[in-house]
């Protein structure tokens, strides 16, 4: 097994890391100390840039670019750290947020400087309890070291971050619903344009970015842009630097969260990093790649690249587990990378049981304001219940996609295109799980946990 | 009957306004707050955030209906959510979920018939890793199975089922006979 740098999660394993002292002992607050002291936001601004980062929030816009979209003259700009982790299968900004906070606090003071904003809000969703308490001691903690306040790092630029809980709704997970829902109001995506770095938050130019991107950024201080866009192992053309956290769940020995670079493929973090598939006898059915909104991928299935100058030449004919994973990689084999943590299914798995398992959860965090979307998604339950219950028709496999395919493209945020493109990969890659619950339903007896169950009464059963 | 804060809240609640530029920009929070010394959110608890903040009730009531921490009904003194999205139903939530109904004797969206526990069914938590999970009140349990789950309801207080009544493991797979 290949072993990479720990770099972003170098702390990860160091006892009490979210305590200033232990985190400034091990290298905390270097980098926002020389950022404030000895460099230009304009300075700060490119080597971003040059680090190639993509949001790792999912939709893996790059932030160098996205800072860059900032109106020059603004009067005020804010910082807001999406924290809200919802998509299902996600697990890795609580990571952080949890085992090192001071990393997420320290990438905060140097985007504030760059960007030109003096305050971050975290929008952490309510449930991160533990989350919560760590971010608030940590910035409590920082503004007592100096390190936020009045004069940071005794420059006259003023600092503050404040923790706002969220309430429960995964839609605010979107960039713009986020944007209401930290002004008070119902979590609604707002139409774009404008993009938040026009008018965001209370109506000023704001820069939305994920936890990891900006816990990111003091390492991309640290080593220089350039070298922190090389660690990727993808070509440099594709423009998709560093190191990031990758997350396994589901049916694999060692389940959890784990760094390495840009570009391993689903084999690697498959059978090295997830410990291979949990039961030796029941292979890999499918997984997805990256958060549940990202196209399931089927592991006999294979690259279609003949032509020499398609960037994705290089893996013509491979399987789709041995292509490098970022963001245009994963783009043009059908899926995407989103959040990087893959969901595992074995053989036990009924691909239409699994498919009803997530559009329920669609279903019931559609905010309701399109129709294609809220009426699109309670329609696809329906049917897949009536699958399930064996009384429907091969027809109703296509109704499926002709739901799915009216929800595309037409509505206000890509809640609706994240619930489609999944269901129509199910059906694509898997029909026959959908053919044979026509036949013989799925209802009560089809259940998701038929690998596992009878470990999970292991110590009763003594 | 009226709802207010306790004075030590109320700092709290000044203290929270301060950090926006705008008053109604602390509803969540100070939702949160209320509900914390409420146990739920009351029509009275709307009309005090809507006071306090500047709001219409409406408003308030509109972003209370909105998220789903907010109870919009008494619950019992403990909640127990349990995860069912894909993550963790590969890994047996289901089956914690049967054995929390059996043993609690109600439903999801229910309470216990000893009024200890609300049950509830959650959505993915961001615990996907260390599934089986559930959150009890503030805390995440993670990496469950039955007997985690008993000595979690035990501590609260829960009577055990009789054996008869317990769930059963599944019968022997095929392979194995
Ligand atoms: C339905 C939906 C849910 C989302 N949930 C999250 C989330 O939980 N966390 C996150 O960082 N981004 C989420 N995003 C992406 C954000 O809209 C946005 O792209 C991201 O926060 C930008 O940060 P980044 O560029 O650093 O990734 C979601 C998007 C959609 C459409
Ligand atoms: S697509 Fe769905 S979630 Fe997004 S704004 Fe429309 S109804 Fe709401
Ligand atoms: S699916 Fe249960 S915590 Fe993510």
């Amino acid at each position: 097994m290949a072993s990479y740098d720990a770099i972003l999660s170098n702390r990860f394993s160091i006892d009490e890391a979210w305590t200033l002292p232990v985190a400034e002992r091990h290298g905390a607050y270097r980098v926002a100390r020389k950022a404030l002291t000895a460099m230009t936001p304009d300075q700060i601004k490119e080597e971003v840039k040059a680090a190639n980062i993509r949001g790792r929030g999912g939709a893996g816009f790059p932030a160098g670019i996205k800072w860059g979209f900032l109106p020059k003259d603004a009067e005020t700009t804010y910082l807001v750290i999406n924290a809200d982790e919802g998509e299902p299968g996600t697990f890795k900004d609580r990571q952080i947020m949890e085992k090192d906070p001071h990393r997420l606090v320290e990438g905060c003071i140097a985007t504030m400087w760059a960007i030109g904003a003096h305050v971050t809000y975290i929008y952490v969703r309510c449930e991160l309890v533990k989350s919560i308490r760590r971010l608030e001691s940590a910035i409590a903690e920082a503004r007592k070291k100096g390190y936020l306040g009045r004069r940071p790092f005794g420059k006259d630029y003023p600092l503050e971050i404040h923790v706002h809980p969220g309430a429960g709704a995964y839609i605010c997970g979107e960039e713009t619903a986020l944007l209401n829902s930290l002004e008070g109001k119902r979590g609604e995506p707002r139409l774009k344009p404008p993009f938040p770095a026009i008018k965001g938050a209370f109506g000023q130019p704001t820069i939305v970015n994920n936890v990891e991107t900006i816990a990111s950024v003091p390492d991309i201080l640290e080593r220089g842009g350039k070298a922190w866009s090389d660690i990727t192992l993808l070509p440099e053309s594709f423009r998709d630097g560093g190191t990031r956290l990758y997350g396994i769940s589901g049916h694999v020995k060692t389940p959890g969260v784990f760094e390495a670079p840009v570009g391993i493929t689903l084999r690697e973090l498959i059978y090295d990093f997830g410990g291979g598939m949990l039961h030796d006898d029941r292979p890999l059915k499918g997984v997805i790649p990256g958060g549940s909104s990202t196209p399931v991928l089927h592991p006999d299935h294979k690259v279609n690249a003949p032509k020499a100058d398609d960037p994705m030449h290089p893996w013509h004919g491979k399987s789709h587990l041995d292509v490098p994973m970022g963001v245009d990689t994963m783009r043009s084999i059908g899926t995407m990378l989103g959040t990087c943590c893959a969901i595992v299914m074995d053989t036990s798995v009924n691909m239409a049981e699994a498919a009803r398992n997530l559009m329920k959860f669609y279903h019931h965090e559609s905010c309701g304001q399109c129709t294609p979307c809220r009426e699109g998604s309670g329609w696809l339950v329906d049917v897949l219940d009536q699958i399930g219950k064996g009384s429907a028709t091969r027809a109703d496999v296509d109704l499926l996609v002709d739901i799915s395919n009216n929800m595309m493209g037409n509505t206000i945020c890509a809640l609706a295109d994240g619930t489609a493109m999944p269901m129509l990969a199910f059906i694509r890659k898997y029909p026959q799980d959908f053919y044979d619950a026509v036949e013989s339903g799925m209802g009560e007896n089809t259940r998701l946990d038929d690998a596992v169950r009878a470990t999970l009464f292991a110590e009763a059963a003594e | 009957m009226t709802f207010s804060l306790s004075q030590e809240m109320e700092a709290v609640v000044d203290e929270l306004i301060a950090r926006y530029p705008t008053k109604m920009a602390a509803c969540i929070p100070v939702l949160h707050l209320c509900q914390e010394q409420r146990g739920w959110v009351s029509p009275e608890v709307i009309d005090f955030v809507a006071g306090r903040l500047e709001m219409s009730s409406s408003q308030v009531k509109g972003v209370v209906t909105f998220y789903t921490m907010y109870h919009q009904h008494e619950v019992a003194p403990n909640v127990i959510w349990v995860c069912r999205t894909l993550s963790c139903d590969l890994r047996g939530a289901k089956t914690i979920q049967e054995h929390l109904e059996r043993r609690l004797g109600c439903h999801v969206g229910g309470t216990s018939r000893d009024g200890k526990v609300t049950l509830l069914k959650a959505e993915c938590l961001a615990a996907c890793g260390n599934a089986p999970m559930v959150q009890l009140n503030d805390e995440f349990h993670e990496h469950l199975d039955v007997a985690k789950v008993d000595a979690l309801l035990d501590e609260l207080g829960v009577a055990p089922l009789p054996a008869e009544l317990r769930l059963q493991p599944p019968a022997h797979e095929e392979e194995e006979e």
